[in-house]
């Protein structure tokens, strides 16, 4: 598709949804919707190529909030819909959004899963620390201690580490970033979109309403940008990994690790090699029919 | 009563049961016969038992029969098991060295073979096997060469020592038994056909290849791994992608995403993964998007008796994913159908863009048919249905972003669908309840017209569907005695039990349904006005497809017959059990499996 609809450039105005964002007032996902918009601007892919796909949660509405193709599906399926979707059209660009219960939760297995596969689209979970939808209950990102209404006396379980998780799976990009810095998360959404290959991006993206632990304030002072530190080399997997340890009064955001020497699902796999599934021609050649009954006699 | 000639060869897995039933079918097929195999196994790996049943006639053969002429037990277990099946002028070809037979039937000929007199058996581990392959050829009065072209193929690619060794072999069985043994009165008979010998499975991933899928993705499950298997080894030639996914939740949703991207997608499983499979149907049916979802069904519930048979999952197909939705359900009914079906069933979910479910079971799935060539027809109809793609997308016609509409409100109910990367249709399908651009109406905007509106756009798709699949027809007399019904894969022994009634002076007629949603209950009902005594014949406990049948007709059956212990029915089980509702002693009939495997 070298034509676009329209020859003018895309702009923020392109990626305005039909509808509004549902969000309460000074949610995180606010800042997430915007840096995917600019980022997306900033890359000039034309909207009909690009395709946002959630599952379910406040988070996974997002689709119906920016004008792409967009598919909100089930309550933790999106990273295995995305994977069906890439394979068959492999030109698109295809984004997953979605929250932390969805994407480790109850969509863990397939978060493990696409890691190590590595097709190549983007991931970006809206991590609350909390479920929100559902009125304020424990997530697998909660701390130890934190009150919740399904722990009222605070969590006992450990939380997942998602970008320790990331690089324990084989994850090719994964990097943190945080709502409240829309210039650093829209250039890390915008490097996330170019990998070739699985990218995951965490996203802290406070919860106004029912986490009232993890809060801008909270963050802002905590949050420091790996980029900062120029000795820093997101090629290397084990300081990644011990920097994906560090919590507390500092908590780093930016490109954790990055390597560009795996091929993605999509290139490894020579049934591809002829273009895009969906552009094929769906018949099997005659002689190679004819091959296939020949086999069976 | 058909003529036909059937081979039961028992042993151990791993024993090489395989091999001879291989080089059999391949034989009889080659001479134009057809064959029906089927293999009652174990889920083990090594050791435990199996029994191949593979029978051959001119005539097209359904099932396995009812009874064995030549038994070939590898080992002393299957002796001891199944000797007692033979009646007079069957034969039993057996390793006198290691195997000894016990009391026989009458009139059954015991044929020993000195294997180790015959062959170097620390050389040749399976030198038993093929010397009796070449024994009982010579018994059914096949010449030696057909034996020997097959061998040549099998043992090529390991040089030619061992073809000349297994010919060798093969050469002294053949010898042995015109020397020693009386060969079968009847030699088999030759014909002019070539058939193809296929399983149910190849055929349904042969089927999704020839309707154009694209896209197939399974995790491993018995008895549906066989279709996994196909596409695998033939994706690269085929153009699929085909992908072993981490469990069925994201098999389901992966194929789903496939199609919506604008291919044919296709995933296989058995109840199990059918059951986790379930939430994606709703997906399915309520972004729109077309898939094709088999189910291999075998005995349950739960892990059930995961390499046996049983017509156990009906209801769980009626009933997969909450909500009303509108979805197709057919039951193939032989391993041809298997092939045939599935290029339908992807016609009616494309135009309906609908769920389009398989309900096939182990018998269909892992038994082997011969199948005319001109039965697998690679260039069936396609019928995408209102599909907008890049290349068809008409860009003249298409209306600018924020008009195109995904789920317009349209008489059939069916809204063109425009896939991902065509310009000037942006926009976003929702599992949530939704209005005709797709915009969500379940959270900020409930609204219980908008909802109802939408809620009868879709179903207003169950009478397109209705409309586009035939009525069932019943087989045979239009006034007889008897009338039995079926679904799915015991169309052929219940139609050979029919014949058995008939030459009995039973006159028997048969309804097989293929389509179970939509059922056509008025049809059916019409024809089932005037059936003098009916039997529901099915492999499972409850009499599930008696329940759907009455659920929806009203029509209740005088009489049912049943089984449930995880082996396929045999003719004579049908045939007893209808003489014995015939004269009044039960109205629910469970036959003896005689098989013990």
């Amino acid at each position: 598709m070298a034509t676009t609809a329209r020859s003018s450039q895309l702009t923020l105005a392109d990626l305005k949804g039909k509808v509004d964002p549902d969000w309460c007032p000074g949610c995180g996902d606010f800042g997430v919707l915007s840096a995917i918009q600019k980022a997306l601007v900033e890359l000039q892919i034309p909207n009909h190529n690009v395709v946002a796909i959630s599952g379910i949660g406040c988070s996974s509405n997002l689709p119906g909030f920016i004008n792409t193709y967009g598919m909100h599906t089930l309550h933790g399926r999106a990273v295995a819909v995305a994977t069906g979707l890439k394979l068959a059209n492999h030109e698109l660009t295809v984004l997953v959004t979605g929250g932390d219960g969805d994407g480790f939760g109850i969509g863990g297995n397939h978060f493990v899963h696409a890691m190590r596969r590595n097709v190549d689209v983007t991931y970006i979970v809206m991590d609350n620390q909390i479920y929100g939808l559902t009125t304020g209950q424990t997530s697998p990102t909660s701390r130890i201690g934190m009150k919740t209404k399904s722990m009222p006396f605070g969590n006992i379980e450990a939380p997942v580490n998602p970008i320790s998780l990331a690089l324990a799976a084989g994850a090719t990009f994964v990097a943190r970033g945080y709502s409240g810095d829309q210039k650093h998360l829209t250039e890390l959404i915008k490097r996330a979109i170019e990998h070739k290959g699985f990218s995951f991006l965490d996203v802290f993206s406070p919860c106004v309403t029912y986490n009232h632990d993890n809060t801008y304030q909270w963050y802002r002072p905590r949050v420091k940008k790996l980029e900062d530190d120029t000795a820093y080399d997101p090629s290397a997997w084990i300081a990644a990994m011990e920097k994906s340890l560090l919590w507390g009064e500092e908590i780093p955001i930016g490109r954790f690790f990055e390597r560009s020497d795996v091929p993605s699902l999509n290139a490894a796999e020579p049934v591809l090699n002829d273009g895009p599934l969906v552009h094929r021609d769906p018949r099997v050649p005659p002689e190679v029919a004819r091959a296939f009954i020949e086999e069976l006699m | 009563m058909k003529q036909t000639f059937a081979i039961g060869i028992g042993g151990a897995a791993g024993q090489g049961v395989a091999t001879p039933g291989d080089i059999f079918a391949k034989i009889f097929s080659r001479r134009g016969l057809n064959l029906n195999a089927y293999n009652a196994y174990q889920s083990i790996i090594r050791g435990g038992h199996t029994f191949l049943t593979i029978r051959t006639g001119l005539e097209k053969v359904t099932n396995m029969g009812d009874r064995i002429d030549l038994f070939i037990p590898l080992n002393q277990d299957s002796m001891d098991r199944h000797l007692k099946l033979l009646s007079a002028g069957a034969a039993c070809l057996y390793n006198a060295d290691t195997i000894h037979p016990g009391p026989a039937a009458d009139g059954v000929q015991l044929c020993a073979l000195p294997v180790s007199e015959m062959a170097d058996i620390t050389r040749n581990k399976v030198a038993q096997n093929t010397i009796a392959i070449g024994a009982g050829l010579h018994m059914m009065g096949i010449g030696f060469q057909a034996l020997e072209d097959v061998l040549q193929e099998q043992f090529k690619k390991k040089g030619d020592a061992v073809v000349a060794e297994n010919v060798n072999v093969a050469r002294a069985g053949y010898d042995y038994a015109a020397a020693h043994f009386t060969a079968f009165p009847n030699p088999l008979p030759k014909a002019d056909n070539r058939y193809a010998i296929l399983s149910g499975n190849i055929a349904m991933a042969m089927g999704g290849a020839a309707a154009g899928v694209k896209f197939y993705c399974a995790y491993p499950m018995s008895p549906s791994t066989g279709v996994l298997h196909w596409m695998a080894a033939h994706a690269r030639k085929a153009g699929i992608m085909v992908r072993q996914v981490e469990d069925e939740i994201g098999v389901v949703n992966m194929a789903i995403g496939a199609a919506h991207a604008g291919v044919r997608s296709m995933c296989a499983t058995s109840g199990g993964g059918f059951a986790l499979m379930s939430e994606g149907l709703g997906m399915s049916a309520m972004m729109e998007t077309p898939v094709v979802v088999i189910n291999c069904q075998r005995a349950g519930p739960s892990t059930g008796v995961p390499t046996k048979t049983e017509q156990g999952d009906l209801w769980q197909m009626l009933g997969a994913a909450f909500g009303d939705y509108p979805r197709v359900i057919a039951a193939p009914l032989d391993i041809g159908d298997c092939f045939k079906l599935i290029p339908e069933i992807f016609n009616i979910a494309d135009r309906f863009q609908c769920p389009g479910l398989v309900l096939c079971d182990l018998l269909l799935s892992e038994g082997r048919l011969s199948v005319h060539p001109k039965d697998l027809d690679f260039n069936p109809p396609v019928d995408r249905g209102e599909l907008i793609t890049a290349s068809n997308g008409a860009p003249s016609s298409v209306p600018t972003n924020g008009t195109y509409k995904r789920y317009k409100f349209t008489e059939s109910g069916v809204s063109p669908r425009a896939v991902p990367g065509v310009p000037g249709h942006v926009h976003t399908v929702a599992t949530d309840e939704h209005m005709e651009d797709g915009v969500l109406i379940s959270d900020e905007f409930t609204n219980p017209i908008k909802r109802r509106a939408m809620m009868e756009k879709r179903m207003r798709k169950v009478a397109g569907i209705e409309a586009s699949v035939p009525p069932p027809a019943l087989w045979g007399p239009r006034n007889a005695e008897v009338t039995l019904i079926g679904w799915g894969s015991t169309k052929g022994v219940i139609e050979e039990a029919c014949q058995i009634l008939n030459e009995q002076g039973i006159s028997a007629n048969h309804l097989q349904v293929r389509w179970l949603v939509p059922l056509h209950g008025d049809a059916i009902r019409e024809i089932l006005k005037d059936a003098h005594h009916s039997i529901i014949v099915e492999n499972n406990y409850s009499g599930q497809f008696a329940r759907y049948l009455r659920s929806e007709t009203s029509f209740v059956a005088n009489g049912h017959i049943r089984k449930y212990d995880g082996e396929p029915f045999m003719p004579h089980h049908i045939v007893e059990a209808v003489k014995e509702q015939l004269s009044g002693t039960t109205k629910l009939s469970v036959p003896m499996h005689e098989i013990m495997v």
